[in-house]
């Protein structure tokens, strides 16, 4: 039974519009398991899969939940998905959740974390302290604690304890998870006419609401259809998008990107699928090595504190390594890292005399019309840039 | 007869309501806002005090001609009414045309002065003759304001009477626009006993002697009645600007909250949008306010968004909520931002949508916003009154409906025609009541001292 | 109803009394305090002092001072700039340079200053640090606003993380990792920086000056459960607050300026006197509130105006606890000098959890005796902003009296709308007065 990468596509859209969870309350159904909702940007899924939970990635609710209770709850100028998500919370549909995970990304979803324990008194609520110091014995050390307690206090509200053996597996699932996705971005990377991006982003984030098992399976499946598709020819610029880590752009705006003469060779959609740009250790003390997986091998990210000047070089590297001809800043409104990041990375594309070019969305945005001709004209700049 | 009286000065009209010491509505005044707000109160007050005289006729006359039938009183009262909006008329024409003559006079106009002035007259002329119909039973007028009535006669004549060459239509219309805003801001005697004289003739002319007897006596008893405004209340976006101590002046939130609960005695949640904002209020038993939001500093989503559109589609504002009705599937709008209104319009026409479905879109989009700040305020109890101007608006209604439906459930909602008054209602029993307490207090103080 | 005399109007009694402008001495003695800070550190390149950069909630001013080291302070640096109405110009400068028009203004105030030739309030030009000490409590923005920085001014940096009260409490885990962090991050750092060996035994006796401070900082601020107030715990508490919240914790002036002020207050409560504001003394306390959330800073004075107009006295606020929650029982402890260092850091406002904010919201309104709460939200400051309006919610709830909501901004000159604070904050009384006078007759 192998499907084509158009029946997975169907597969993976009935997901994303799924704004009533219903594959993880069957899943939950099946199998008896618990539900664990997190936010972005990271959060130790190993740890829920191991307390034999689902980690559920909660990341808005994108253009098709017509928030009101969720705007009673936040100001014009603060971002967009925390009011979807507690939109969501007091209409009832996370309520197949039996906790919520907050990892500290900003304020904004910090503060959410204490909004929820009002809103919500009885769902499990925990916040994810993740380190800024990426010493071992110090950030590393503080981490293996909190990563202790999540894992002792979720062992106890599912009545599966994470023994070492238990998240030594869990690891290796998602290692391997996370192996399939990085070769599905490296497909994209070498033949994005064979996985648009429109594609691979909701091929990557119907992660958020499948077993992972399943999910490294559809992934897998998906590079096989894709290897065997005829690819349209397109003449595409190359570009990275950049800053929509945490709220979620439509897919039409993903879409409007493609359409209008992009080829989107790396992105930060979804980046927990990818978060460790290694394996974490499968051997020995299982919370060490999610631990020190964590002070060693992060992606770099806007979230993330950089312990040296020069914030702009991982951006360039980045460009390098995708062989992108330019960088499209894409960040929510509002978003505070992600904008106060830009101008550092701005700068050295500059000093490199990389092309670029910014925006910004909302996940309910409705209007693409003038996204698609700024990077139209973007995409036509950098094809003549690279006749010249 | 004492009076109390509460004035509302709002951003785009401002009104006056007159109560009796019992409470009762006597008489009700609306004007438009303009740069001078003092102006704007006395103008929405003498309003006030003329259709409370015109209780006091319709009060005197039920007693002179109680064997009349009521419906033939009530002709004679309307057609009274008719005719004294008309005398008012005349009179501010007079006043306009005076005022274009005089700058008609000012030097910049020299060159064409010869030329220009019996154009003038003509339009003048003809606007003096079309005056009557203007107030005849059954007219529809667009606006009741002056500005309005006169102006679109103004340019209808003008387009006739305009000649390129010498007189053309532009230079007439930049005449009526510098000569309206000093019209506006003159000192006209539009009170009651300067006009219905003159509109009294007009309208016993052909009756019967025993009735136009009584209409004689009844009119100049009104006139005569002595109110005697023991205390007024100000409230509204201009009230600080208004000559009143300041214990007189409330606010906004307050009023509204009162005078919903005036109209509407179960009244629990009030919803006004306005021209300039929305507010959300939440009210206890006896109209005082427990707690509001208003919106965000943009006026997103208020009445001057809709204001904004109806420019952009080349409509009138009226024709919006209609034209809205029509939706089939209402196109989802996600920014209710003025500044982006027009692109976001733009957009989804060249899209090829439906003018009527993206209509639809709109006005959920505005009542969307309303939700959320009500969510805010604690939601939508039952009864809920909803005020302002956006309430005239049949689609915006729908919306709101509906959604206060899907999010609260069956809920009474209250729109009153008198709901522009909503303010001005709670500021007039704000001077009753705290013309009441003191009264009492002294009375305490007394019986202390006793 | 005959004849109704003319009313003995309620409220007629004039609010403020406009001969008591003066000056108090702790006033006097405050300016002194600030600008002697500027001027050292306007001085300093001079001295050969040198300089840390570092945020006001969990700074480690006794530490700094350990090694002869002054700090720089670019939260204070961008309301002064705001008080002195040069912070649009500077926001405007670092827009154009590509700062988004979404974020913080303190950011784009220090930045824009820094482009403009680094002016400070005294008019000096102020020294770029040697350093950046990065200890941010409560705030995110913190840490990207000192990663721009460091790309500015090409210095080294040092973090020092403070884990979030999630819970509402702080656990012994958390605590060791701030300690850690002193001692394996921060202290070397500030040795090599400063070539002075780090002594304890200093730090214990400053942290010994610093809890003099503190018990008379929260002598002052609780002194306005008096009726009236002596005190405005708010507008005047921000003053009230600047020295200890600055470079002046742990210092022998710092501990004359507190002395000073208490022994006022103290006497402003014997002689049932209201606060002072800059049009005199208020004479009459018609409303006492609770205000959360930082003030504006570009509008100060019309801002204040619009409360003491009206006869409101701000009796507790949280804004003059983002640098240490005293009044709460914390003390700098000379027996545990780093431990009470990092408990210091955790402790602060910004750094509570939703519910615990709530919580302290709550009991000031009660234990201050309030008439109800106002929150002024502001656009720059997603830790504070982000979920306030639940917390309205919740307070009301549970005091049962009314919340106030206004909107408006650090520093931002263009977020400042006068008419429409102005509208809110009356009807805001006006409801307060409303619902007191319902309860009365009731």
């Amino acid at each position: 039974m192998t499907r084509t990468t158009a029946e997975l596509m169907a597969f993976a859209e009935d997901l994303y519009y799924d704004l009533d969870f219903k594959s993880v309350k069957r899943w939950k159904v099946k199998t008896g398991g618990h539900a664990i909702g997190f936010m972005p940007v990271y959060a130790p899924r190993e740890i829920v899969h191991a307390a034999g939970a689902m980690p559920v990635g909660i990341v808005g609710a994108g253009d098709w939940l017509e928030v009101i209770r969720g705007d009673a709850y936040y100001q014009s100028y603060l971002c967009h998905i925390p009011r979807s998500t507690i939109d969501m919370a007091e209409s009832g549909r996370l309520d197949f959740l039996e906790g919520m995970l907050f990892p500290s990304t900003c304020d904004v979803i910090r503060n959410l974390s204490g909004m929820w324990q009002i809103v919500k008194p009885d769902m499990y609520t925990r916040y994810v302290d993740v380190p800024q110091n990426f010493t071992d014995g110090v950030g590393g050390q503080f981490w293996a604690h909190e990563l202790r307690t999540l894992a002792q206090e979720l062992g106890e509200r599912t009545g599966t304890e994470v023994t070492d053996e238990r998240l030594r597996a869990s690891i290796a699932l998602f290692n391997e998870n996370r192996r399939a996705v990085c070769d599905l971005y490296s497909l994209r990377r070498d033949e994005p006419a064979r996985a648009p991006t429109s594609e691979v982003y909701l091929m990557v984030r119907a992660g958020l609401v499948m077993d992972v098992e399943d999910h490294t399976a559809l992934i897998r499946e998906y590079i096989t259809a894709a290897r065997n598709i005829t690819p349209p020819e397109l003449d595409n610029a190359r570009v990275i998008v950049v800053g929509a880590f945490c709220e979620q752009p439509p897919i039409g705006l993903i879409k409007s990107i493609e359409r209008s003469g992009c080829f989107v060779v790396d992105d930060d959609l979804i980046l927990i699928s990818r978060w460790f740009t290694d394996n974490a250790a499968e051997t020995g003390d299982p919370i060490e090595a999610l631990a020190l997986a964590f002070v060693h091998d992060s992606v770099p990210t806007a979230v993330m504190y950089s312990a040296k000047a020069g914030r702009g070089k991982a951006v360039v590297e980045r460009v390098r390594v995708a062989r992108a001809e330019g960088v499209i800043f894409a960040a929510p409104s509002f978003c505070t890292p992600a904008l106060l990041d830009q101008p550092m990375l701005v700068a050295e594309l500059d000093r490199e005399g990389i092309p670029y070019t910014a925006f910004k969305f909302a996940e309910n945005a409705g209007q693409f019309q003038p996204i698609r001709e700024q990077t139209g004209t973007f995409a036509d700049t950098m094809k003549l840039w690279s006749v010249a | 007869m004492k009076c109390f009286v509460g004035i509302d000065l709002g951003s785009t009209t401002s009104k006056a309501v007159v109560l009796d010491s019992d409470g009762e509505i006597l008489g009700r005044g609306i004007t438009n806002s303009r740069s001078n707000y003092e102006m704007a109160s006395a103008i929405a007050r003498t309003e006030a005090y003329v259709t409370t005289r015109f209780t006091l006729f319709e009060r005197d006359l039920a007693e002179r001609l109680c064997d009349q039938p009521e419906q033939e009183r009530g002709a004679l009262s309307s057609a009274l009414q008719r005719a004294f909006r008309l005398q008012q008329y005349l009179m501010q024409l007079e006043s306009l045309e005076r005022t274009t003559e005089d700058l008609l006079d000012t030097r910049r106009y020299a060159p064409r002065r010869a030329v220009v002035r019996p154009r003038l007259r003509d339009i003048f002329g003809r606007l003096q003759d079309e005056a009557a119909a203007l107030f005849a039973a059954g007219a529809k007028r667009r606006s009741d304001f002056f500005r309005d009535i006169a102006g679109s006669a103004y340019q209808a004549a003008a387009e006739d009477f305009a000649d390129p060459q010498d007189a053309p239509f532009g230079l007439l219309l930049a005449l009526y626009d510098k000569a309206i805003l000093e019209v506006e801001n003159e000192q006209l005697e539009l009170g009651f006993q300067a006009n219905i004289g003159p509109a009294l003739e007009r309208v016993i002319a052909e009756a019967e002697p025993a009735i136009a007897d009584a209409c004689r006596a009844a009119a100049e008893s009104a006139a005569n009645a002595e109110l005697d405004e023991v205390r007024a209340v100000g409230t509204g976006y201009g009230r600080a600007r208004l000559p009143f101590p300041r214990d007189q002046i409330r606010s906004e939130i307050l009023c509204h909250g009162l005078g919903a609960h005036a109209m509407f005695p179960n009244t629990r949640t009030v919803l006004d949008i306005g021209g300039q904002d929305t507010k959300a209020i939440q009210v206890d038993d006896a109209g005082i306010v427990t707690s509001f939001q208003m919106n965000d500093r943009c006026a997103a989503g208020c009445g001057r968004y809709l204001g904004y559109i109806a420019d952009e589609m080349n409509l009138g504002l009226h024709e919006l909520g209609p034209l809205a009705q029509k939706a089939e599937r209402k196109v989802r709008i996600s920014s209710t931002c003025t500044v982006f209104a027009g692109a976001e319009l733009r957009e989804r026409l060249a899209l090829g949508e439906r003018r009527e479905d993206i209509l639809g879109g709109l006005h959920r989009a505005i009542v969307l916003r309303a939700m959320s700040l009500l969510a805010r305020s604690g939601g939508v109890d039952d009864e809920f009154t909803f005020t302002g101007g956006v309430a005239n608006n049949a689609a915006a209604v729908d919306a709101l409906r509906d959604l206060v439906g899907e999010n609260y459930g069956e809920r009474q909602i209250n729109i009153s025609p008198d709901s522009i008054y909503t303010g001005a209602l709670g500021a007039a029993i704000f001077a009753l009541r705290d013309v009441q307490r003191e009264a009492m207090k002294s009375e305490e103080s007394m019986e202390a001292v006793a | 109803m005959t004849n109704i005399p003319p009313p003995p109007m309620p409220g007629t009694k004039p609010i403020l009394d406009p001969k008591s402008v003066v000056k108090d001495r702790s006033m006097e003695f405050q300016k002194e305090l600030i600008g002697s800070y500027y001027d050292r550190l306007a001085r300093s390149p001079e001295t050969g002092e040198k300089t840390v950069a570092t945020f006001v909630p969990g700074n480690l001013a006794e530490l700094i001072q350990c090694f002869g080291l002054v700090p720089i302070l670019p939260e204070i640096n961008a309301l002064q700039s705001g008080m002195r109405k040069q912070s649009g110009h500077y926001i405007t400068e670092a827009e154009r340079m590509g700062h988004s028009e979404d974020v913080c203004t303190y950011v784009k105030c220090d930045i824009g200053m820094f482009h403009e030739g680094n002016v400070g309030p005294t008019g000096a030009v102020l020294p770029t640090p040697d350093h950046l000490l990065l200890s941010y409590t409560g705030c995110f923005t913190f840490m990207k606003w000192f990663e721009l920085l460091r790309e500015e001014y090409g210095c080294p940096s040092t973090m020092l993380q403070v884990p979030y009260q999630a819970r509402g409490e702080i656990t012994p885990e958390m605590k060791a990792y701030v300690v850690k962090q002193l001692k394996t991050e921060v202290i070397p750092a500030l040795e090599k920086l400063s070539g002075v060996k780090f002594d304890i035994d200093l730090l214990r006796e400053k942290l010994t000056l610093s809890a003099r401070a503190e018990d008379d900082l929260v002598a002052v601020l609780e002194a306005a459960k008096a009726r009236p107030s002596p005190i405005d715990a708010y507008f005047g508490g921000v003053y009230y607050i600047g020295p200890i919240f600055t470079a002046f914790r742990g210092t022998q002036e710092g501990c004359d300026y507190y002395r000073v002020l208490r022994e006022e207050v103290e006497e402003r409560v014997r002689q049932r006197r209201g606060p002072t504001t800059p049009e005199g003394e208020m004479t009459d306390e018609r409303f006492r509130l609770v205000v959360e959330g930082p003030p504006n800073w570009t509008n100060f004075r019309e801002f204040w105006k619009m409360f003491y107009d009206e006869g409101a006295v701000v009796v507790a606020s949280t804004y003059t606890k983002v640098g240490g929650l005293y009044d709460r029982g914390f003390r700098h402890d000379p027996s545990d000098p780093l431990g009470s260092l990092a408990e210091y850091c955790l402790g602060c406002y910004t750094n509570l959890s939703l519910p615990k904010r709530v919580e302290l919201i709550s009991d000031y309104v009660e234990e201050y005796g309030a008439d109800g709460f106002l929150i002024n939200s502001v656009k720059s400051c997603a830790s504070f902003s982000a979920g306030q309006l639940l917390i309205l919610r919740e307070v009301e709830k549970r005091t049962g009296r009314a919340g106030g909501f206004i909107e408006s901004d650090l520093v931002d000159p263009r977020y400042f709308s006068g008419a429409n604070i102005k509208n809110r904050i009356e009807s805001y009384l006006q409801m307060v007065e409303q619902k007191r006078a319902a309860g009365a007759t009731a």
